[in-house]
């Protein structure tokens, strides 16, 4: 190693430290310039009738997005409803049942490329199994291309939340003579419920601010869902579902400012939605910390 | 864990059988079966996503075979078709955004575990893991309405001007392009890529750290010699996570890229990617031909993930494997 002056250590010390910091607050910086600008450009569009009416056409005044907002609740429900029971019992599996099997392994391995497949590719995916066989467009097949997104995030970080219990606990209720599903189910997921609560929320998280799976799944409508009856309710889900994200997609791309302005209150409030889930389960991971 | 767990051998399906419980067997057998199939879903959605692409894109392949791979045609009207164009645009950007987000990725990661106070590290910390919490249309619409304009008015220029008129920067300054797509695509991988590099250096052993600076290293020096060499396996895989990651964001890209269908020496031009194509023209293809080309388009793309996932979990796989045998 060549000798090199002091002066000149401390100097490129004095560098990387700066330049770190620098980009680390830039990191910050981002966050709070898309932070305001989504205040700044939405919050003015915020009011009852965005809540309540349908969109309007460009140029016509009032109208809200009323129906994407119940869309987009009703569309991430009816994910979670598919995804999570399936990724819980899908992650006690990997954690429990199939401890140190190369059958868990193996399936681990997929779930852990099923996260990395791009979004988008699970929405052509569910237009070929569900839009193109049914005819058409659907809120189903919006939750389901989100359900299947959800489905390996619940699965393995309830394994991982699930490995975290101590091995004691299965000793003991085994010595009991309690069998292994209800050692399983009653003791090692109750045991695990804050971790894994976090986890289902990150996912929930995750999939409400997708775009990609719904453009051709869900795909948008100018109206509402029917909420008269049952049947109504569940034939209406059966056409094309407004959305939020969808939405903000189709309004943004439009040379219409009344639409952009309509996109931009949209965004704030998926945004607003996504970080309170998301912070909701930081939350509940600190407490359980402590 | 064996010695732990007594109760362990006995889960072996040899030995499960015994007299000693025989009652309880019917309901651990189904629950097992259950919880199994469920855990099985994963991989038959796996194999599905392929077979339905392959299903879907026949017709393309039948039709264009093999020139589908190898030409940047894209014209739904006369029904040729190629991937190359899409392609190019998704590598480009790929580049741009990971060439960008991996050093300084690393360079943050570096001051939240070692420059920082514990407060301020948990603050910044905390901050850019939100970042990753934004949907990616959010930072589509930033990067339309105004990253696009501030790089047409400002850095484009400034680029054309002080790099004396290379090709890569030619052509009118538009704001939105490759260059601007690869730059937002940047900022979406960065936070992903921080958080894992940072624990990665939160695992290097205190003492070896501690060691460098008793011998009087500096922070840069300690990082340098001891701190990066070590965790590089660990940053390796984190890049390729993003990699993946990267390779197939689609809304942030769709509304930046400017969706021009054509190879452009220049970072300037529009582009596109095979998840923007997608994401713009899928719902619109009306065409057979049309929609079975876009849908081999989303295979080549599913595999290329595919590809650069196996290689990230294996890669890590050999990690975990490498330091556990260490111990």
């Amino acid at each position: 190693m060549k000798a090199r002056s002091v002066r000149r250590r401390h100097g490129l010390d004095l560098a990387l430290k700066a330049f770190s910091g620098l980009a680390a607050f830039g990191g910050c910086f981002m966050l709070g310039w898309i932070l305001l600008l989504l205040l700044g450009r939405g919050l003015g569009a915020l009011n009852w009738d965005f809540f309540t009416k349908l969109p309007t056409p460009p140029g016509v005044q009032g109208g809200g997005l009323g129906n994407a907002i119940v869309g987009t609740l009703a569309i991430t429900l009816m994910a979670s409803l598919v995804g999570v029971p399936l990724g819980l019992l899908g992650g006690v599996f990997l954690a429990e049942f199939g401890r140190g099997t190369r059958l868990a392994a193996g399936i681990r391995f997929a779930a852990n490329i099923l996260m990395g497949v791009p979004s988008i590719i699970v929405g052509v995916f569910v237009y070929g199994i569900l839009v193109k066989p049914m005819g058409g467009f659907s809120g189903y097949a919006g939750a389901l291309a989100l359900a299947i997104i959800m489905l390996p995030i619940v699965a393995r970080t309830t394994e991982d939340m699930l490995r975290l219990v101590p091995g004691s606990l299965r000793e003991a209720a085994m010595a009991l003579g309690a069998p292994r599903w209800k050692v399983s189910f009653g003791i090692f997921l109750r045991a695990a419920k804050t971790g894994v609560l976090t986890g289902i929320l990150l996912a929930v998280a995750r999939v409400s601010g997708e775009t990609a799976p719904l453009l051709f799944t869900a795909l948008n409508s100018p109206y509402w869902n029917r909420f008269d009856s049952l049947p109504h309710l569940l034939g209406s889900f059966a056409q094309p579902t407004a959305n939020l994200t969808v939405t903000i997609f189709n309004q943004a791309m439009s040379p219409y400012a009344d639409w952009q302005r309509s996109a931009w209150a949209a965004s704030l409030l998926i945004t607003l939605g996504v970080l309170l889930v998301t912070l909701t389960s930081r939350f509940l991971i600190q407490r359980r910390g402590r | 864990m064996t010695v732990l767990n007594p109760s362990h051998p006995t889960s072996r399906p040899g030995l499960d059988a015994t007299p000693a419980r025989p009652r309880r067997l019917p309901m651990d057998l189904l629950v097992h079966g259950f919880v199994a199939l469920c855990a099985l879903l994963i991989v038959v959605l796996l194999a599905g996503l392929f077979v339905e692409l392959v299903v879907g894109s026949r017709l393309a392949m039948k039709t264009l075979g093999w020139r589908f791979l190898t030409s940047n045609a894209w014209n739904p009207v006369t029904g040729r078709f190629g991937v190359l164009s899409s392609l190019f645009g998704t590598l480009v950007t790929t580049v741009i955004a990971l060439a960008l987000a991996i050093p300084l990725s690393v360079v943050i990661a570096l001051f939240l575990v070692e420059l920082a106070p514990p407060r301020v590290a948990t603050l910044v910390g905390g901050a850019i893991e939100l970042l990753a919490a934004i949907p990616s249309i959010i930072f589509g619409m930033w990067g339309l309405f105004l990253f696009a304009p501030f790089m047409s008015d400002h850095v484009q220029p400034w680029l054309q001007r002080y790099t004396g008129g290379l090709p890569l920067f030619s052509g009118p300054p538009m704001g939105v392009g490759m260059l601007t797509a690869g730059l937002v695509l940047a900022l979406m991988v960065l936070p992903f890529v921080t958080a894992i590099t940072r624990d990665v250096f939160r695992m290097v052993p205190g003492v070896l750290r501690e060691s460098a600076y008793g011998l009087g290293a500096t922070t840069s020096e300690v990082t340098r010699k001891v701190t990066l060499p070590f965790a590089m396996p660990g940053i390796m895989g984190a890049c390729f996570l993003g990699l993946g990651r990267a390779l197939g964001e689609t809304m942030a890209v769709t509304f930046v890229i400017g969706n021009d269908h054509k190879i452009s020496g220049s970072l300037f031009a529009a582009g596109n990617t095979i998840a923007s194509t997608l994401a713009n023209e899928f719902s619109e293809a009306s065409e057979p031909l049309y929609l079975s080309a876009l849908i081999e388009l989303g295979l080549v793309l599913l595999v290329i993930t595919f590809l650069v996932q196996i290689l990230a979990q294996l890669w890590l796989n050999w990690m975990g494997r490498g330091q556990e045998g260490g111990r």
